[in-house]
C-alpha cells in the first residue's frame, strides 16, 4: 500500500529525515518509536503533503500513486488520514459544516454521490456513538477551546468519519485519560480493515497494548535504525533508547 | 517563511463575473461639471424649483470644499471636469410593463441575477434596479402600494411626492456635509426612494440594484428612507459595473429617517469592479451613508458586506437622537489585490439611554489596504449611552495593511463605551489542516474567511447572505496558491 525508498526531508535548511525507507502492506500496524526531534512528525507531515517540509530526495508510492505529486488535499481524498501530534484550532467553522465539506469532498473526488444532509447526520451520529465523543463538541467550531484530550477524541472522530485506508496517528494518545486511551484505541481497532493500514507513531507501550502492532520501528536522526516485532515495544520500554544508540556505536 | 510567502501570496485573482458591458444607446450630456451642468440635469428630470436651487446651493458650496485628505488612502488625482455626469439609457424609461423594457436591459438585469420578473414576487423582494443615472424598473409598487408604503425612484418621487422630499432630503446628511455629499447633492441623477407609513410592517424586503454601464459617467444616486413611527422595514442594496481599464467615480449619499418605534435594517452587498490584479481601473466608491434615529425607541441597523471597488471611501453612521434609540453597525470588508479600503461608522449618541453596537471584520490580502476608522461621541446630555465596538482584522500574506483609527468622546460619566481588536492571520497550520482532511486551499480559505464573518453575515437576510459568502470566497480566489 504504501513504499518508501530513500526518503530525505528538510526543514528550514536543515535535514531532518536522512533516508527513510519503509514498507507498509494492506491489513498492518506498524508502529514508529524514537526519541524527542528524530523526526516522527516531521515523518508524517511529510507524506500528509505539508509543504512546510521540502522532500529533497526519494519515493513514495501510495496504492501505486506517486505520493509525493499530489497535493495535500488530494493525498487526504486518496484516503490518507493523519491524526495531528498538535490539532489545529478553526474559529468560526463549525465542526458539521467542516467535517461535511470533508467527507463530501472525497465523495466527490472518488465519484460517489454527495451525502444528504439527512444521510450525513446520521453517520455522525454513528460515528460519534463508535468513538463516544460529546456531542456538544459537534456542534462547536472544530477544536476551539477543546481540551488536549478532546482534540485528540476529535481527531480520531475525524478519522471515523473520512473512513481512510492509511491512517497515521502521531501521539493520539498523549493527553487521553486512562479510559479515553482505550475508548479511542478501541474506535481504532473497529475501524480496522483488512484493506486498510495503520501508522502508530508513539512513545509509549500503554496505546500499544490496545492497538497491536505487527511491526515496530524505530527513528532515529531522520533513519529508522531498527525494525522488529511487537516485543521491540518492551525491550523499549524497559531500556530507554541508549542501547541502539550503542548498537550504532554512538 | 518562504514557503508561506509563496503560498500565500500568488495572487491571481479570477475573473469579476460582472464585467459585461451592456450594448444600449445611451443619452450623454457633455463631460465636465459647471453651474450650467446642474441646471441641464435638473432640466431634463423636469424638477420642481426647489430641487434646482438644492443643487446649485451644493453646488456653489461644493466649489469651495477639498477633497478629504485624511484617509488611509491614495487617492490619484480625479478631475471633475473628466466625468460625464449624467448618461441614461436612451429610450426614456417611463414603463408601465416589462414588456415595454428594453430586451437588452432586461437581459443585463439577468445577468446580474436580479428578479425583475413579476414571478419572482415569491421571493419576496421587490426591486428598484438603477442603470447609470436612471431607476429602470421598480416592480411590486402596487402592491406595496396598498398597504400606503412608497418605493419609487427618487425622480418619481420628486414628481409625486415632492412634500416629502422637499422636507427630508438633507435633513441627515446636509448638502455641506463634506465634498462627495456636496457633488452628490449637485449632480444626482436618481435613486430610491421609500416612505413606510406609519404601524405598517413592510411585508417584503425593499431592494436596489445598481449597475453603472456608461464610459466615463460618474454614478451619483440618491436614496432616501423614511420610516414613520411604529413602522419596519429591511432595504437591500447591490453593486456590479462593467471591467474597464479607467476608474470611474461613484459617490452616493443614502439618508435614513426613523421615527418613533420605527425599526430599518439597511443591508449592502457591495461588489463594484475592483480593478484587476495589477490595481488598474475599478470604481472609486466615495459614498456617505447616515441614519438618523429620530424617534424614541426607533433602532437602525446597517449592515454591509464589502468586496468591490478599487477605493472605498464609506462611513455609515448613526445619530442617536431619540431617547432609548438603538443603532448597530456590522460590517465585513475584504480587500485583495491592490484594493484600498478606509471604512468604519460614525454613532453619534444625542438621547438619553441609547445604545449602538459596531462589529467590524475586516479582511486583506495580496497588497490591499484595509482601515476600520470609528467615531464614537456621546454627548454630555446623553446619559446612560452605552457603545460596544470590537474590530477585528484577518490578515493573508504579508503584503498587505490592516489599521484600526477608533475615536472615541464620551461628554457624560455614566456611560459607558467599550472597545476591542483583534488582528489575526489566517494560518498555513490552519489551511493545511483543511487539505489533510481534503479540503481544498480555496474552499479552505472561503470556510476559514466565512467562519471569521459569521457573525456579520448572520445579520444579512437569507438571500443575501447566501451570495456574500460565496462573494467573499470569489474574491479570495487565487489569493493563496
Ligand atoms: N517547522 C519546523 N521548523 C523548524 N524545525 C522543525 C520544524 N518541524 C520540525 N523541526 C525540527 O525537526 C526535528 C524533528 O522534529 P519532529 O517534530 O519530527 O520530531 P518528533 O520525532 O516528532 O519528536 P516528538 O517525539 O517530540 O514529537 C526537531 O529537531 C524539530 O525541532
Ligand atoms: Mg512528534
Amino acid at each position: 500500500m504504501l513504499i518508501i525508498k530513500d526518503l530525505h526531508a528538510c526543514v528550514e535548511g536543515k535535514e531532518i529525515l536522512r533516508g527513510i525507507n519503509l514498507t507498509i502492506n494492506a491489513g498492518e500496524v506498524h508502529a514508529i518509536m524514537g526519541p524527542n526531534g528524530s523526526g516522527k512528525s516531521t515523518l508524517a507531515n511529510v507524506l500528509a503533503g505539508n509543504t512546510n517540509y521540502e522532500v529533497t530526495k526519494g519515493e513514495v508510492s501510495f496504492n501505486g500513486k506517486d505520493l509525493l505529486g499530489m497535493s495535500a488535499d488530494v493525498r487526504a481524498k486518496e484516503g490518507l488520514f493523519l491524526s495531528f501530534q498538535y490539532p489545529v484550532e478553526i474559529p468560526g467553522v463549525s465542526m458539521l459544516n467542516f467535517l461535511k465539506t470533508a467527507v463530501n469532498e472525497s465523495r466527490k473526488y472518488r465519484q460517489v454521490k454527495e451525502l444528504t444532509a439527512g444521510d450525513f447526520l446520521k453517520l455522525m451520529r454513528e460515528k460519534k456513538e463508535m468513538v463516544q465523543i460529546d456531542s456538544q463538541l459537534t456542534n462547536r467550531s472544530v477544536n476551539e477551546g477543546f481540551s488536549g484530550g478532546e482534540k485528540k477524541k476529535n481527531e480520531i472522530f475525524q478519522m471515523a468519519m473520512l473512513e481512510p485506508k492509511l491512517a497515521i496517528l502521531d501521539e493520539t494518545d498523549s493527553g487521553l485519560d486512562i479510559d479515553a486511551l482505550r475508548i479511542v484505541a478501541n474506535g481504532v481497532n473497529l475501524l480496522k480493515k483488512p484493506e486498510n493500514a495503520t501508522i502508530v507513531v508513539t512513545h509509549y507501550q500503554r496505546l500499544l497494548d490496545y492497538i497491536v502492532p505487527d511491526f515496530v520501528h524505530v527513528l532515529y536522526k531522520g533513519q529508522i535504525v531498527k525494525s522488529a516485532g511487537k516485543e521491540l515495544v518492551l525491550e523499549l520500554e524497559e531500556k530507554g533508547y541508549d542501547w541502539i544508540k550503542k548498537e550504532l556505536g554512538e | 517563511m518562504d514557503n508561506q510567502n509563496t503560498l500565500l501570496n500568488e495572487v491571481s485573482s479570477r475573473d469579476y463575473r460582472f464585467g459585461f458591458v451592456t450594448d444600449i444607446e445611451t443619452d450623454f450630456i457633455p463631460k465636465g461639471l459647471s453651474e450650467e451642468v446642474v441646471r441641464i440635469i435638473s432640466a431634463k428630470k423636469e424638477e420642481p424649483d426647489f430641487m434646482l436651487e438644492f443643487r446649485l446651493k451644493a453646488y456653489r458650496k461644493w466649489l469651495t470644499m477639498k477633497m478629504p485628505d485624511w484617509a488611509q488612502l491614495k487617492i490619484p488625482e480625479i478631475d471633475y471636469q473628466e466625468i460625464i455626469y449624467y448618461a441614461a439609457p436612451r429610450q426614456q424609461p417611463k414603463y408601465e410593463s416589462l414588456d415595454e423594457v428594453d430586451p437588452e436591459l432586461l437581459s443585463t438585469f439577468a445577468k446580474l441575477g436580479i428578479p425583475l420578473e413579476e414571478q419572482k414576487m415569491l421571493a419576496g423582494v421587490a426591486v428598484d434596479a438603477v442603470m447609470d443615472s436612471v431607476s429602470v424598473k421598480t416592480t411590486f409598487k402596487e402592491n406595496l402600494a396598498e398597504l400606503g408604503i412608497i418605493f419609487c425612484s427618487f425622480s418619481e418621487a420628486v414628481k409625486h411626492h415632492p412634500d416629502l422630499v422637499q422636507k427630508y432630503l438633507g435633513m441627515v446628511v446636509p448638502p455641506n456635509d463634506n465634498f462627495f455629499a456636496a457633488l452628490n447633492c449637485a449632480v444626482f441623477s436618481d435613486g430610491s426612494f421609500v416612505y413606510i407609513p406609519k404601524g405598517v410592517r413592510c411585508p417584503m424586503e425593499l431592494s436596489t440594484y445598481f449597475r453603472i454601464n456608461a464610459r466615463n459617467t460618474g454614478q451619483f444616486e440618491r436614496t432616501l428612507i423614511i420610516a414613520d413611527n411604529d413602522s419596519y422595514v429591511s432595504y437591500l442594496e447591490g453593486c456590479t459595473a462593467p471591467m474597464r481599464d479607467e476608474n470611474q467615480l461613484h459617490a452616493a449619499v443614502v439618508e435614513i429617517i426613523a421615527m418613533d418605534r420605527a425599526e430599518v435594517k439597511y443591508s449592502t452587498v457591495q461588489n463594484w469592479y475592483p480593478g484587476n490584479k495589477e490595481g488598474v481601473g475599478g470604481i472609486y466608491n466615495f459614498v456617505t451613508k447616515r441614519g438618523l434615529c429620530k424617534g424614541e425607541f426607533s433602532k437602525i441597523y446597517w449592515n454591509q458586506v464589502e468586496t468591490g471597488s478599487a477605493i472605498t471611501w464609506k462611513y455609515p453612521s448613526c445619530i442617536l437622537a431619540g431617547d432609548n434609540s438603538v443603532a448597530e453597525f456590522n460590517s465585513v470588508a475584504l480587500t485583495n489585490n491592490y484594493q484600498q479600503a478606509d471604512t468604519g461608522t460614525k454613532m453619534i449618541h444625542l438621547g438619553k439611554n441609547t445604545k449602538s453596537t459596531i462589529v467590524s471584520k475586516g479582511i486583506s490580502a495580496g497588497h490591499s489596504s484595509n482601515s476600520y476608522r470609528g467615531l464614537v461621541r456621546v454627548a454630555a446630555k446623553a446619559e446612560n449611552a452605552r457603545n460596544y465596538s470590537q474590530c477585528d482584522s484577518l490578515l493573508l500574506g504579508d503584503h498587505c495593511g490592516a489599521h484600526t483609527f477608533p475615536y472615541i468622546e464620551v461628554g457624560n460619566p455614566n456611560s459607558v463605551v467599550e472597545h476591542e481588536a483583534t488582528t489575526s492571520k489566517i494560518g498555513e497550520d490552519q489551511i493545511f489542516y483543511c487539505n489533510q482532511r481534503g479540503i481544498s486551499t480555496q474552499d479552505a480559505i472561503g470556510m476559514i474567511v466565512n467562519g471569521y464573518a459569521r457573525e456579520v453575515i448572520n445579520k444579512l437576510p437569507m438571500e443575501f447572505a447566501v451570495e456574500a459568502q460565496k462573494l467573499l470566497q470569489i474574491s479570495l480566489e487565487g489569493s493563496v496558491g
